[in-house]
């Protein structure tokens, strides 16, 4: 069959979805070539592991406040708090924040004091795309908590 | 060393004894990430606030490590609790070695 009767035999639909296939493979190609230099998973447990040892981290306490949807990824506004009475023997060492979906996993580590009053804090952070954002708590005990909240991101904010 | 930076805090004048309040801080940067590139095509090289540390009366209260994945013009809020009147005190260092500071007072009773 030559390919002109094998495009007069296909329906119109068919060609459509054909041609939407093919865009999506070409798109797919762009987000799997510009992902290869970013952070995944695996680079966050790592990053986690070198900063907190093997502690295994339990869930819970931590509370992310991120927006659902961010339409600028070079501004995404991101406020965490940890549930904690903050006494001087009980509170919140420090929060480690991470993104697996940036170039480099990291973005900041806030340390609280029994003087901070309460363990909450916010800022502004850049996300290269849609990613998981990470939190990790650790308290003055020695335990570990651990959080996580995906971001949709319409435009990238890392340059490059 | 990165130009035109300048600091702004926000701590309420007056508060209660043991009140825990609610201090609001941006700083003028750049915050270079050191993967964006030039009209020339060159990356630009690295330059951001690495470190942002905040003292009551000398004591530590809050210290933030930040990486370049902080945007530009940094913005960081957090809390403190306040037992006596003093000062608030501000320093943020950067990669290359600069320190920004900004103090501000508080009153409680």
């Amino acid at each position: 069959m030559s390919t002109k009767q094998a495009l007069s035999a296909m329906t119109r639909r068919e060609a459509l979805l054909l041609a939407a296939g093919a865009t999506i493979v070409a798109a797919g190609g762009v987000v799997l070539k510009s992902g290869t230099a970013n952070a995944d998973q695996k680079m966050v447990d790592e990053a986690v592991m070198k900063l907190i040892g093997d502690k295994k981290p339990a869930e819970g306490k931590i509370t992310l406040e991120l927006p659902q949807i961010a339409e600028n990824g070079n501004t995404v506004p991101v406020g965490v708090s940890v549930d904690s009475p903050m006494t001087a023997d009980n509170y919140v060492k420090t929060v480690h924040l991470f993104a697996d979906g940036n170039p480099a996993p990291d973005v900041a580590s806030l340390h609280f004091t029994p003087m901070s009053g309460k363990a909450s804090a916010a800022t502004r952070i850049r996300l290269a795309g849609t990613q998981n954002i990470v939190a990790v708590a650790e308290m003055s005990d020695g335990s570990v908590f651990r959080a996580q909240q995906e971001v949709k991101v319409t435009i990238g904010g890392c340059g490059g | 060393m990165a130009k035109g930076v300048k600091p702004r805090v926000r701590v309420p004048k007056k508060a209660a004894k043991g009140d825990v309040v609610e201090i609001k801080t941006l700083i003028s940067h750049n915050m270079e990430s050191g993967r964006r590139k030039g009209k020339d095509g060159k990356l630009i090289p690295r330059s951001i606030i690495n470190k942002m540390e905040v003292t009551f009366n000398g004591k530590p209260v809050f210290t933030a490590d930040w990486h370049p994945a902080i945007s530009a013009n940094p913005y960081m809020s957090f809390f403190a609790k306040v037992e006596e009147s003093g000062e608030f005190a501000f320093k943020w260092t950067d990669d290359d070695g600069s320190i920004y500071e900004k103090t501000s007072k508080i009153t409680v009773g």
